[in-house]
């Protein structure tokens, strides 16, 4: 399970007394290079170690900060970096099961600016990437960011396969209706007639409603929020991460240096107003009755379709199964007909029917 | 020369035997089945079923296959088929051998034509003195043409007969299967088994009608027109391992799981497609899963994702889609994350021939990603080492961090050989990330090491933790724009493969080992490279092979080996290209800078005919021997022409 927090015995040792000069300590996938090992040649996927670990000291902002963000000074995506180490700190996740992945963007910068283990990958594939590591290692905490370019361009595609197969993970897009990056084209986003360097007259093509094609594409959690409501973020980030499956929030976070302003009119402290989306509580009130039923995709979808700049909150959330679960049932179904075999014997059954 | 005419022949015309080591016997008379006769013994025959797609004949090729490699023989098998849904004509093959078989055969021993096109096609691939057996129902050969020998048998009405009218001609494959079984003295009882265990699964009333249908034809009084019947010799193999039979394709997934694999993603090209579905079908048994991508850069990406998480995975495809996976396997280069792509090469450029050979895509596995991108690449020589081979490419890829390609193509995809059983428990391995908490001090790109990463999931113990990004970056993994760094990186990245040279054995040279020609070859032309070796030795030539398995990096000290001869010669199935050098010729010329490097190459979507071979590289040789066959003596003069080459072969790039 993603968000289960693993409790170990913590005894008071220094690392330099755990390394044991009886055990090997170069192991079997490590053969030229490596730290050495602590506490022993320990090979396991998920298992917890036998042997004690050094104590865990509290996770904090500190702890999982990098580098300093290389953003303009202004960009939303700061606020966003903050409300991710807020998450992080207050849910007190093992600092070791973080991954912090991305694509190509000035969002997708994310994972240098988080001392956790991650990877930068390739333009708008960052979701197989990361639905490779979800399915691999479901004890690990899946933290996908983005674009608008970058999840809604030429990571459509993997967009919608990564929802209708629910692979459990959080991804959080800055949506900042430009490509900020490569200094202010039109990007999927762009309202019509915003001037860029590609679009010197206005842009011209109908953009890309990012509720409805998430909704359409059969994510099992999908949120937005803005930038400039760091509480709002923090929630939903919580959310999205306590939800099994894929779970994705489309965040406003301006870009101030390419095309300010624009998410302004949902933002009380410019002028403008940020409606959230109340959900039913369920408690047969004549209230409730106009609250939004978030499990209600037909409804999503009305909402996805109100004028910019729309409402936030939760829109749609269903607890469909993972293909994460559908895959391990598969595997264990088959795991029993095999009896506890060994590998060998198993292929060596195989090859008996070729005989 | 072996010519006494030992088939009587009803429509007259004499020929010699298929291949024969024993005095044949004399007398035969026409007229009944003679299943006293004693059976000639033969140590080779090449037989070519040839039908439509939607015959059977796969099946019933496979049958063949699998009998042979079940009765200790050697056997390599051959298909066609047309690139289409369904319907079209196409061809199985098979070769059965006591000795060693490396190629699918010059010139078949045995045509069976189901229709008038097939006989049509495929008469020019049956030998002088062959035994054409056709379906008389549908096809009305040339019984002028004295060069063959003709058996009809009306195989489509005897077939409907014997399964009833319902079953139409359905089945006349496993009649064709009987009757070749008669001729040929196979083991019935084995065959019947085979046939009862592949319908296993299925109504019984499918085995009954499948066994009715062998029946029919192992009954069929062929002797009436077909005097002589044969036995393959029995030549007990040394090491006594049981023999396993499967085709390149299953030979790979196999070799993969043994490696420890047990993640992959993929998208269906064919000849790809079913290394896929076995894995699919397959790692859930061993605790892993195979996934379908919605495209193939989701499919290496969900690769990429799987290795990066501790777990070294394969992706794969064929040409097409090895052109779409090409940044990402760049990133992996300079990530260094180790990964397993196998291209099954077709028939290109772009959709190209999808359901013929080729082995174009040499330069695209080496070069194929943008900027300074190492990665090995390895080359299967045949079915058996297709398994071999991929445990090689998991050791390297997991070694050394970096992803690593294994070419094979459409021949080795389909073609069934058997091969001893691996041994297994001295073969297999199932390494596990090691989520071992580490010291500080981790550098996941360290200038003075080659890299091994740690997985996501391992605490580090100073609290400092690694990236790993496409960014050109420190020993950190951050991003870095540094002109010294860059060279460093670079330099880093491609020294590892220098390294890896250091450990690559160079292959045995087979035949001459010092003389006039050394061919050198990669992939699936293994076998007929080394038939024409053998067959150019018998008729005077000083001349040896060399064969690549490790294509990039290349092992150190070819050159030795290159200086005991006076032409090498590549010999491969791509195009010579702007100067004149196929794509292995051209990288051994660039590396080595020797003018006496040459090619032979072809692009006819066909494996290489051993007489091709040797026409093309002895230019105005060869013309009038016959096509090779490992045991058959050495012909003399007078023997007619058989056309066989009929594509462009020519030697090139002198100097």
């Amino acid at each position: 399970m993603a968000n289960k927090m693993s409790m170990l015995p913590a005894p008071n040792l220094s690392p330099k007394e755990l390394v044991n000069d009886d055990v090997d300590l170069m192991s079997e996938t490590n053969m030229t290079t490596a730290s050495p090992a602590v506490a022993g040649n320990r090979q396991s996927g998920s298992d917890s170690p036998a042997i004690a670990e050094p104590p865990r000291e509290k996770l904090t902002k500190k702890a999982i900060t990098a580098d300093h963000p290389t953003w303009c000074p202004g960009c939303g995506d700061f606020a966003v970096l903050a409300a991710f180490y807020k998450v992080l700190e207050k849910r007190q996740l093992d600092h070791e099961k973080i991954v912090t992945l991305a694509g190509i963007g000035c969002s997708s910068r994310f994972p240098y600016f988080v001392n956790g283990h991650g990877a930068h990958y390739i333009h708008g594939r960052a979701v197989p990437l990361a639905s490779g590591i979800s399915l691999a290692r479901p004890d690990l905490h899946v933290f996908l960011f983005g674009g608008d370019g970058d999840g809604f361009s030429i990571g459509g595609n993997h967009l919608d396969h990564g929802a209708r197969k629910n692979i459990n993970m959080t991804y959080f897009i800055m949506d900042n209706f430009v490509y900020g990056l490569t200094k202010k084209q039109t990007s999927p986003t762009s309202p019509i007639g915003f001037k860029s360097k590609t679009d010197p007259i206005g842009a011209i093509d109908q953009p890309v409603n990012p509720m409805k094609k998430l909704i359409a594409g059969g994510a099992t959690f999908i949120a937005r929020t803005h930038a400039a409501q760091v509480n709002h973020m923090i929630q939903m980030i919580e959310r999205a991460f306590d939800h099994q499956g894929f779970s994705v929030i489309e965040c406003l976070s301006e870009c101030v240096e390419f095309f300010p302003d624009v998410f302004d009119p949902a933002n009380p402290k410019k002028g403008g107003s940020f409606e959230v989306i109340q959900e039913k509580k369920w408690d047969n009130t004549p209230e409730d009755d106009l609250r939004h039923d978030v499990t209600d995709e037909l409804a999503a979808y009305k909402l996805a379709s109100l004028p910019f700049p729309g409402v936030f909150g939760v829109f749609y959330q269903s607890d469909r199964p993972t293909k994460n679960a559908l895959e391990k049932k598969w595997i264990e179904t088959t795991r029993e007909k095999i009896g506890g075999a060994s590998d060998v014997e198993i292929l060596r059954k195989t090859f008996d029917r070729m005989k | 020369m072996n010519e006494t005419p030992v088939v009587k022949q009803a429509e007259g015309g004499s020929a010699a035997s298929p291949t024969s080591t024993a005095t044949p016997a004399s007398g035969a008379s026409p007229g009944s089945d003679r299943a006293d006769l004693r059976p000639e013994n033969i140590q080779d025959a090449v037989i070519r079923l040839a039908g439509n797609s939607q015959d059977g004949i796969q099946t019933a090729g496979a049958f063949l296959a699998r009998l042979a490699g079940r009765s200790d023989h050697d056997v390599m098998t051959y298909m066609t088929i047309p690139a289409t849904i369904s319907g079209g004509p196409s061809i199985f093959q098979v070769r059965i051998g006591s000795g060693e078989v490396l190629s699918a055969g010059d010139e078949a021993d045995f045509l069976v034509a189901f229709y008038q096109h097939s006989y049509q096609d495929h008469l020019d691939f049956l030998r002088e003195g062959g035994v054409l057996l056709y379906d008389s129902d549908n096809v009305e050969p040339n019984l002028d043409d004295k060069r063959f020998v003709y058996v009809g048998v009306p195989i489509t009405g005897l077939t409907v007969e014997a399964l009833g009218g319902t079953a139409k001609d359905k089945g006349k494959n496993i009649f064709v299967l009987g009757l070749i079984s008669k001729i040929f003295n196979l083991d019935a009882d084995k065959l019947k088994k085979l046939i009862t265990e592949k319908f296993a699964g299925k109504d019984q009333s499918i085995v009954n009608t499948a066994l009715m249908a062998f029946q029919a034809g192992y009954a069929y009084p062929v002797g009436n027109v077909l005097t002589k019947h044969y036995r393959f010799e029995h030549i007990p193999k040394p090491g006594g391992r049981a023999q396993i039979t499967m085709d390149g394709n299953q030979a790979l997934a196999y070799g993969l799981i043994a490696a420890g694999v047990r993640y992959g993603a993929g998208y269906p090209i064919t000849p790809w497609s079913s290394i896929m579905e076995t894995l699919r079908r397959e790692l859930p048994k061993y605790d892993g899963i195979f996934v379908q991508a919605e495209d193939e850069l989701g499919a290496v990406s969900l690769a990429l994702g799987f290795s990066y998480s501790g777990y070294l995975a394969v992706t794969g495809s064929a040409g097409p889609g090895i052109s779409l996976k090409a940044e990402a396997i760049g990133w992996a280069s300079m990530a260094e994350i180790p990964l397993i792509v196998c291209n099954i090469q077709r028939g290109g450029p772009s959709t190209g021939l999808p359901t013929n050979v080729e082995q174009s895509d040499l330069h695209q596995a080496i070069f194929g990603s943008h900027g300074d991108s190492p990665r090995v690449v390895l080359a299967a020589a045949s079915v058996e080492d297709c398994f071999y081979i991929a445990i090689e490419a998991a050791r390297i890829a997991r070694k050394y961090s970096t992803p690593v390609f294994i070419l094979s193509d459409t021949s080795l995809a389909t073609r069934i050989e058997a091969f001893d059983e691996p041994d297994l428990s001295k073969l297999m391995v199932d390494p596990k990330p090691d989520l071992t908490p580490r010291e500080g001090g981790f550098k996941p790109y360290d200038l003075e090491r080659i890299t091994q990463h740690i997985p996501p999931g391992t605490r580090i113990l100073d609290g400092k933790y690694p990236l790993i990004g496409g960014l050109e970056h420190d020993e950190m993994g951050h991003p870095t724009g540094s002109p010294k760094l860059h060279m460093a990186m670079t330099a880093k990245r491609r020294n590892k493969l220098r390294k890896l040279a250091e450990e690559i054995p160079v292959p045995e040279v087979y035949g001459d080992q010092e003389g006039d020609t050394l061919l050198v070859g990669w992939g699936s032309t293994y076998g007929p490279i080394h038939d024409a070796v053998k067959m150019g030795r018998e008729h005077g030539e000083k001349i040896g092979a060399l064969h690549l398995r490790h294509v990039h990096p290349l092992p150190n000290g070819l050159e030795k080996i290159f200086a005991k001869f006076k032409r090498v010669v590549t010999v491969e199935m791509n195009d010579q290209g702007l100067y004149g050098y196929g794509q292995l010729g051209t990288i051994l010329r660039a590396r080595y800078c020797e003018p006496k490097i040459q090619s032979v190459t072809k692009t006819d979507g066909l494996t290489f005919r051993v007489k091709e071979i040797l026409q093309g590289v002895f230019p105005g040789k060869f013309v009038s021997v016959r096509g090779y066959s490992p045991n058959r003596p050495v012909s003399g003069n007078g023997e007619q022409d058989v056309d066989v080459a009929r594509a462009e072969s020519i030697a090139q790039g002198a100097g």
